[in-house]
């Protein structure tokens, strides 16, 4: 019998062999070494599409997700509202089933949603240009380190931030491994940025990568921080959260010179960490060192506007070892996503999700550091200016009197997912947890997660 | 539809009609805070658009792109098969969809399960069992590969190796990668049946010689005749195997890198295992070694301890090549298309590709140039345009455009490098014959008119929302966001 998936009878196959002039398919096969065609290979028996449907419900039935438990956990990957739009505008064929706009004629579709999405990325960040998308904030940041490398004379070094997400700090080492560029500054991440600096910022340094809200929640305002920078001729990288940029300054206002970010936070599933998609834009003097695919907005003959790849001189397919990465796909579906996430949500919107996230992560904050009994089983919340006021967005620290691991246990049995485990990354937060909270965490929600923690 | 998909649809922040919502959102339902005024942005220049908008919007902006439910996307190297639907229902069950990648194992245990049993597959399909799902695209897979390699001559304090090998007819992302590795490139000419120069390739291999990156079946869509002969002369100057496995759609079921002295592939999920290619990712590119490189592959793996999985670092871990663990959403469409095909039917996805190729060409080749005519080629081909554009005046971008009239996305063209006016084709083994028939058919007739009418092809497309665009001036006056007014 036939498969599902390939539409061909065995009437078919003879006649189609009789026109090639060939007895039978092995002949089609005859220049591949005799001895290594048709192993045994281990693989299961095939399924029926219920069957299969029946198996794929048994093992997502083993996961707890977001429908069923209440998630406090972020990270860099976060539980936000998706409007009803993206799913289904991004889920239509013409947009999911084609490829890459080679042919621009028929690829407007594409090509016309990604340069919104440029757009959109521009305004939200403030700077000049955006690309249509990197794998992930992680590799993203690896691409800005490159992209500083090569534009700064004398640049040999980067210096991270240690509240960079500990992802994104390893996967810069990963890229940069074999063009022997170090990674530095975050050896010891009990330091502050400021200290960072003054031990490592120097004339050859290509570059400094600082979050933005940072990995542990906190916002501030890094004016002097671009300052020190640009004055020791590096340039000033900042990883962002898009949906904080819904209320706070964009990097812009502090005079970053390349921007780059998790976008999964807009509009895209969390899908147990992908695919996502890295925001990647720059001041307009960078953009011709930039990675990635880039539309642009050009003219038909008969003078209409039209959109097309751009810029590719800089890309593998042409300069092949001289190109300024080897990337060749971005994530456009993703950015698709993005892109219909900001539309639907508009400016009016990404406010009220950022103040939403930042009224709800500062109530769950309060509730934690204001009860008394919490504060006499050990809890404490780290991330206070000297004025004692709460400095972050959505995400913060809590420590506590005993492992992380062993308190999110307990509250899995309450369906919570509780915060991030910050042991192994940051020793010096005694049992850190990083705690994030989303529009989609009602008060409800917040008030059985302070409950549960003093249960626990 | 198509006076529909041919009108101009303004941009989404030219419909901007301020005060006008696409969204609601519940309210505030905890006691407020001040927000912290100094840190505040004064504006933000996103269009306000209704939910209406949106979605007409980019339900007209998606009748103007072609894709593979529309008939044959045969671009070479690509692998634009059918996309089964099933896979969308899977990826969007909940337990998948709204599971966060940091939650604790014990809550994630079925998407470990089914990374685990996919590494275990494609262990078993490439004949190589150390597998890491983590590379986000083939280019990334690349990159682990290349850097597995490294971390291989490094580990035996074999630090003198610093050249990559490349076949002139290799995708730009082999060199590409190398260099990003920190290698330098040495090219490996093809000869004339399509194979690589073996006396080239032994004049170029040394002790500074790393590895090899080649594709095979290559982008000629030929298999290379001298596999175990090039694998083997590696090998015997000490350098490693990386098989690009873009084109593995050809041997999937018929034959294993891992047989072939392969030692690393990577195989894109996004053409092999019918992952949807999105419009241009996301894409997927799992690696695959022999066992004994295994300790160098990214952090984590996927293990199984008893009956419980976990995420293992292996022992000499070239580190993390993106966050979290791979793209999950792609690892489970394929997995389901595995499963979907299990060991009974998948090596029919390799021969019915060769199939459909060799038959599509068979169709064709009395008026196109098969750029090596002797050979049956594997999954696609190369055809030379150089005589239509000697005899007609016609290039092979004049043909592309023309076959986009006939209502068919065109092949990939001026690729490979080593093939002038090329056009490479794929047709995959989702074709029926009956829509081989037609699009050979309406290939034919293209090959006519640029011998009557020559004029046809330069000023094809005709019925398109837009007619050839200005790429040199797109170049030149980059204009690569809406600028507000």
């Amino acid at each position: 019998m036939s498969h599902r998936f390939i539409p061909l009878t065995d009437a078919d196959r003879a006649a189609m062999l009789q026109r090639i002039g060939v007895n039978s398919v092995s002949d089609l096969f005859a220049d591949v070494p005799r001895d290594a065609q048709y192993p045994e290979i281990n693989l299961p028996s095939a399924l029926s599409e219920l069957d299969m449907l029946r198996t794929l419900h048994d093992i997502a039935n083993r996961n707890a997700h977001a429908s069923e438990y209440a998630f406090f956990l972020g990270a860099g990957a976060y539980n936000h509202f998706v409007p009803a739009t993206v799913p289904h505008l991004i889920f239509r064929s013409e947009f999911f089933t084609a490829y890459t706009p080679y042919q621009p004629e028929i690829s407007q579709g594409t090509l016309q949603t990604i340069f919104e999405y440029q757009s959109m990325i521009c305004d939200l960040t403030g700077l000049d240009a955006a690309n249509a998308s990197h794998y992930d904030a992680a590799t993203a940041a690896a691409e800005a380190a490159v992209m500083a490398i090569n534009s700064v004379k004398n640049g040999r070094k980067i210096i991270v931030s240690p509240t960079l997400h500990p992802h994104y700090r390893a996967t810069m080492r990963t890229y940069l491994e074999g063009q022997k560029i170090p990674i530095v500054g975050d050896e010891d991440t009990a330091l502050s940025l400021d200290a960072v600096l003054d031990q490592h910022l120097d004339n050859n340094t290509a570059g400094v990568l600082v979050a933005n809200p940072d990995f542990l929640g906190n916002v501030r305002d890094l004016k002097p921080i671009a300052d020190r920078v640009h004055a020791a001729g590096a340039l000033f990288i900042v990883s962002t959260y898009p949906i904080a940029l819904g209320m706070y300054q964009p990097p812009s206002a502090y005079d970053a010179d390349i921007v780059i970010g998790e976008g999964q936070s807009l509009g895209n599933a969390l899908g147990f960490g992908g695919p996502y998609l890295g925001i990647f834009a720059c001041k307009e003097k960078y953009l011709r060192r930039m990675a990635g695919r880039l539309i642009g907005q050009t003219t038909d003959t008969k003078g209409r506007r039209g959109f097309v790849l751009t810029l590719q001189a800089r890309e593998q397919h042409i300069r092949r070892e001289k190109a300024t990465s080897n990337i060749c796909t971005n994530e456009a579906l993703n950015a698709l996503a993005a892109c219909v996430y900001m539309a639907t949500m508009g400016k009016q919107g990404l406010r009220q999700v950022a103040e939403l996230c930042y009224q709800k992560a500062h109530y769950a904050a309060r509730e934690i550091s204001e009860s008394r009994q919490l504060r006499e089983l050990g809890y404490r919340v780290v991330n206070c200016d000297s004025a004692n006021r709460f400095e972050f967005f959505n995400e913060f620290v809590v420590e506590c009197p005993k492992s992380v691991a062993e308190i999110n246990r307990a509250l899995a049995k309450q369906k919570i997912i509780g915060g991030y485990d910050l042991a192994q990354e940051y020793p010096h937060l005694k049992n850190g947890m990083l705690i994030a909270v989303t529009e989609m965490n009602t008060r409800e929600q917040i008030d059985a997660l302070v409950n549960a923690l003093r249960e626990s | 539809m198509s006076i529909v998909a041919n009108k101009p649809e303004p941009l989404l922040y030219e419909m901007s009609n301020p005060g006008t919502v696409g969204y609601s959102l519940p309210e505030c339902d905890v006691p407020m805070t001040q927000l912290p005024s100094d840190l505040l942005r004064s504006e933000l220049n996103l269009p306000e658009v209704g939910e209406v908008d949106v979605v007409r919007h980019f339900t007209r902006l998606s009748q103007k792109n072609y894709c593979v439910d529309l008939g044959i996307y045969p671009l070479g190297s690509c692998t634009m098969k059918y996309n089964p639907k099933v896979n969308e229902e899977a990826i969007r069950l909940a337990g998948f969809s709204q599971v966060h990648p940091m939650q604790p194992a014990e809550t994630a245990q079925g998407a470990m399960q089914l990374m685990y049993e996919l590494q275990e597959y494609l262990g078993a399909i490439s004949g190589l069992p150390g597998v890491t799902l983590q590379p986000a695209a083939g280019a990334q897979g690349e990159l682990t590969g290349v850097l597995v390699i490294r971390a291989y001559h490094l580990a035996r304090g074999d630090t003198a190796r610093s050249e990559i090998l490349i076949p002139d007819s290799a995708h730009g992302t082999n060199p590409a990668t190398s260099a990003m590795a920190g290698y330098q490139v040495v090219q490996v000419k093809s000869d004339a049946r399509g194979n690589m120069d073996s006396e080239d390739l032994r004049a170029k291999v040394s002790n500074k010689t790393a590895g090899i990156m080649f594709t095979n079946p290559n982008t000629l869509g030929l298999f290379e005749e001298h596999v175990r002969a090039v694998n083997q002369i590696l090998h015997d100057a000490g350098g490693l195997v990386y098989g690009d496995g873009a084109n593995l759609n050809a041997i999937v079921g018929v034959a294993r890198p891992g047989d072939l002295g392969f030692d690393v592939i990577h195989s894109n999920l996004h053409k092999t295992f019918s992952v949807p290619h999105g419009g241009g990712g996301p894409g997927s590119g799992p690696v695959m070694v022999r066992p004994d490189l295994a300790q160098f592959l990214p952090s984590p793996v996927v293990a199984q301890e008893g009956e419980t999985y976990v995420f293992k670092n292996p022992a000499h871990s070239i580190g993390r090549i993106k966050s979290f663990w791979g793209n999950f959403l792609a690892i489970v469409r394929a997995y389901v298309y595995i499963r979907s095909f299990g060991k009974e039917h998948l090596q029919e996805i390799a021969q019915d590709s060769v199939l459909n190729a060799n038959y599509l060409l068979a169709l064709i080749r009395d008026v196109y140039d098969p750029q090596v005519p002797e050979r049956v080629c594997k999954h696609e081909f190369v055809l030379n345009g150089t005589r239509f554009k000697k005899e007609y005046g016609v290039n092979t971008l004049d043909v592309a455009k023309r076959i986009i009239d006939y209502g068919y996305y065109p092949p990939t063209i001026y690729f490979p490098l080593i093939v002038p006016e090329c056009l490479m084709i794929e047709p995959t083994e989702t074709q029926s014959k009956a829509s081989l028939d037609e699009f050979a058919a309406a290939l034919r007739q293209i090959a006519e008119e640029a011998r009557a009418n020559p004029q046809l092809l330069h000023d094809a497309p005709h019925d398109t929302p837009v007619t050839r665009l200005d790429d040199v001036k797109a170049a030149r006056e980059p204009v690569l966001r809406y600028k507000h007014l």
